[in-house]
């Protein structure tokens, strides 16, 4: 068994919305989440918009309250657990676990050149002791990132998409983090610059040893790029595995219909794919029984009072649905 | 087939504190009934320029060039597009004869109007409706889209749909006054896979029965393989390869189409690795000399490619493409 850098036991993230005193409703984004993420991992999590995704990642960085369950963050020098860590350990988390966001246009100051977005860690954390000290780290992180020091005198907006994200990827890599969470962080880019970054966001991993939260709403994006998947609906986890295991036989009915609602690049192979209809429930008003019953061609009664527990098969490969075996077995005959 | 659309020599630049900028060069195109044509490029290439420019739409620092034209085939004749000056005469190609759709179903509804006000709002404007039968027929046009309960939408507002809603109700808002183009600028972009899929068939079946033409303009090839009958390409504002959507997916010409393919992430073979277009593109205030492309491509022919526009070479009798890898080929 390989080290575990951070593991959710029954991590639960609940907003307070509106209602009065005495009849408080709790949304609740992420509901009884376990998961492990292993040292040097390129764990993908993909889902709908609204599945919870992006709160859990926020979670695990300890960016959104946990209101139940916690997780244990461990990398062979310290250990947090997240659910009730101290503000002295907090601030030492922030230099271990970071975040790269999803829009470069809007992550960066316009007010500030290239140098001093990617130094502002270094400064607030108080990493370095002097100036040159800084400037050194700066320009051997923008290496890294294939910046060079030209770029550093200059501001964003002289940049086009994809130099701007490696810009932010610098930004979170300065503090020396071990455990990166990265939000979409190619939804926005055009499709021949997405491809570079994520081949330089896996090159950084392994030179650096580091483990990454992928999150991500495109699966083949995941698919070449994860190690392990975990799939998330309403909150829940619904399936998780191995990234091979999960695209060659996936169990769950929504990942299923994931799958073949991405649009195939064959002309001639229109209209062929299982298609889901309605939408994602909203988490204030959450079906009973199983969360995806809903939109389940295969839901019985039985989906719809009772709800399933994740099943763990021994190879890693997880997943909850009360039918899964007997819609797997047509295809193993 | 008729055309509905013929679009001639389109060069668009924008006056800006900089100079003039190069937004579209040179482009041309034609669209028929009953046709859907799926406009490609990444940021910056002009698509949704091009697009705007189909109705008049671009802002008042654009500036076309003498040799531009855009020919609307309606039923009471030709119109000329760009000529259009005063808002009366622009009603044609803004909402009555053209409608579009827009990325973020969002931020096009108005947030503090009902979607059924707005939807009325714009079939009196274009028709000769009354309130109660705009009403009758916006109700229509919603169920018509899939929007369940559409009498109770009718009267909601923007925010209290969900995303895949909102997408339904800007379509059928789009289709209400029954043009005869629909421009679709990126409109499964901001939505779900499930949904987008939802989104692609009924479009593809709205074709089917109101026999109208679409500019689909997006960024992901997989929905155009889905959708369009044909593609065409751009980069920097130039269209760099046109064809059936057939040949342009499994017979690409351009390298930067073969790019474009070759960066796509492929679910049935997790073992090859991914190949970017190399480099970034270039700021349009620093627009390439020669091929515009010339700057990222691995398949330059030599000094050419940095000096001479490509001309436009046909391949067959509808597949083009404007790159000097094929310049012995009998034009």
């Amino acid at each position: 068994m390989s080290d575990v850098l951070i593991r959710a036991k029954g991590l639960s993230v609940g907003f307070p919305i509106g209602g009065g005193l005495f009849n408080k409703q709790i949304l609740k984004a992420v509901d009884n989440v376990s998961l492990d993420i292993e040292k040097g991992s390129f764990f993908g999590l993909v889902g709908e918009s609204g599945s919870g995704k992006t709160t859990l990642g926020r979670a695990l960085l300890k960016a959104a309250p946990i209101t139940a369950g916690g997780a244990h963050y461990s990398d062979g020098e310290v250990d947090y657990d997240l659910e009730n860590i101290t503000n002295d350990q907090l601030k030492d988390y922030r230099k271990r676990a970071q975040l790269i966001f999803q829009d470069p246009y809007a992550a960066l100051s316009p007010r500030m050149t290239v140098r001093d977005i990617i130094a502002e860690p270094l400064e607030v954390m108080r990493l370095t002791k002097s100036r040159a000290e800084t400037d050194a780290r700066v320009r051997e992180i923008a290496a890294k990132c294939r910046l060079n020091l030209e770029h550093l005198r200059r501001f964003p907006h002289a940049f086009s998409g994809g130099q701007r994200q490696r810009i932010s990827i610098a930004r979170a890599l300065v503090s020396a983090p071990k455990f990166i969470v990265a939000d979409e962080s190619v939804a926005a880019l055009d499709v021949s610059i997405q491809a570079d970054v994520l081949n330089l966001l896996k090159q950084i991993q392994s030179d650096m040893g580091l483990t990454f939260l992928f999150i991500s709403h495109d699966l083949s994006v995941v698919a070449h790029t994860c190690d392990h998947v975990a799939v998330m609906y309403l909150g829940r986890l619904v399936e998780t595995a191995p990234t091979r295991k999960l695209f060659a036989a996936p169990r769950h009915p929504y990942t299923k219909a994931l799958f073949s609602a991405i649009p195939s690049l064959d002309p001639d192979d229109r209209g062929s794919a299982q298609k889901l209809t309605g939408e994602i429930p909203s988490p204030t008003n959450q079906p009973p029984g199983c969360k995806f019953h809903t939109r389940c061609p295969f839901a019985i009664d039985h989906c719809k009072q009772v709800e399933p527990k994740l099943e763990t098969d021994g190879t890693g490969h997880d997943v909850s649905c009360h039918r899964w075996r007997e819609l797997m077995a047509p295809q193993a005959a | 087939m008729t055309a509905l659309i013929d679009v001639q020599n389109l060069t668009l630049k924008f006056r800006t504190d900089e100079g003039l900028i190069t937004a579209v060069d040179n482009v041309s195109f034609s669209l028929n009934k009953g046709e859907v044509m799926g406009l490609v490029g990444e940021s910056g290439s002009g698509k949704s320029v091009t697009a705007k420019a189909l109705m008049h739409l671009n802002a008042r620092n654009a500036v076309y060039s003498p040799e531009s034209r855009i020919t609307l085939h309606t039923d009471t004749g030709p119109v000329d597009v760009l000529s259009l000056k005063t808002h009366r005469e622009l009603n044609i190609v803004r909402g009555g004869a053209v409608s579009m759709i827009f990325q973020e179903p969002m931020a096009s509804f108005a947030p503090a109007i009902t979607i059924g006000k707005q939807m009325v709002e714009q079939l009196q404007l274009h028709g000769d409706y009354s309130r109660e039968q705009a009403k009758r027929w916006s109700i229509e046009m919603l169920d018509r889209v899939g929007i369940s309960d559409a009498s109770k939408r009718f009267d909601q507002y923007a925010f209290e749909l969900s995303g895949g809603m909102r997408q339904r109700a800007m379509i059928a808002m789009a289709l209400s006054t029954q043009p005869k183009l629909l421009i679709a600028d990126e409109p499964t972009t901001a939505l779900d896979v499930t949904i987008q899929a939802q989104v692609i068939d009924l479009m593809k079946d709205l074709v089917a029965e109101f026999q109208m033409g679409i500019v689909f303009i997006t960024h992901d090839l997989g929905v155009v393989a889905q959708t369009a009958d044909k593609v065409n390409v751009m980069y920097l504002g130039r269209m760099i390869e046109e064809g059936p959507v057939r040949d342009v997916i499994r017979n690409s010409k351009h390298p930067y189409t073969q790019g474009l393919l070759a960066a796509l992430p492929k679910l049935d073979d997790l073992d090859s690795p991914l190949t970017p277009v190399p480099g970034d593109i270039p700021s349009p205030l620093e627009r390439p000399s020669g091929c515009v492309f010339h700057t990222r491509c691995s398949k330059m022919v030599g000094d050419v490619c940095k000096t001479a526009d490509p001309k436009d070479r046909l391949i067959d009798a509808t597949h083009k493409v404007a790159c000097h890898i094929y310049d012995e080929v009998p034009a």
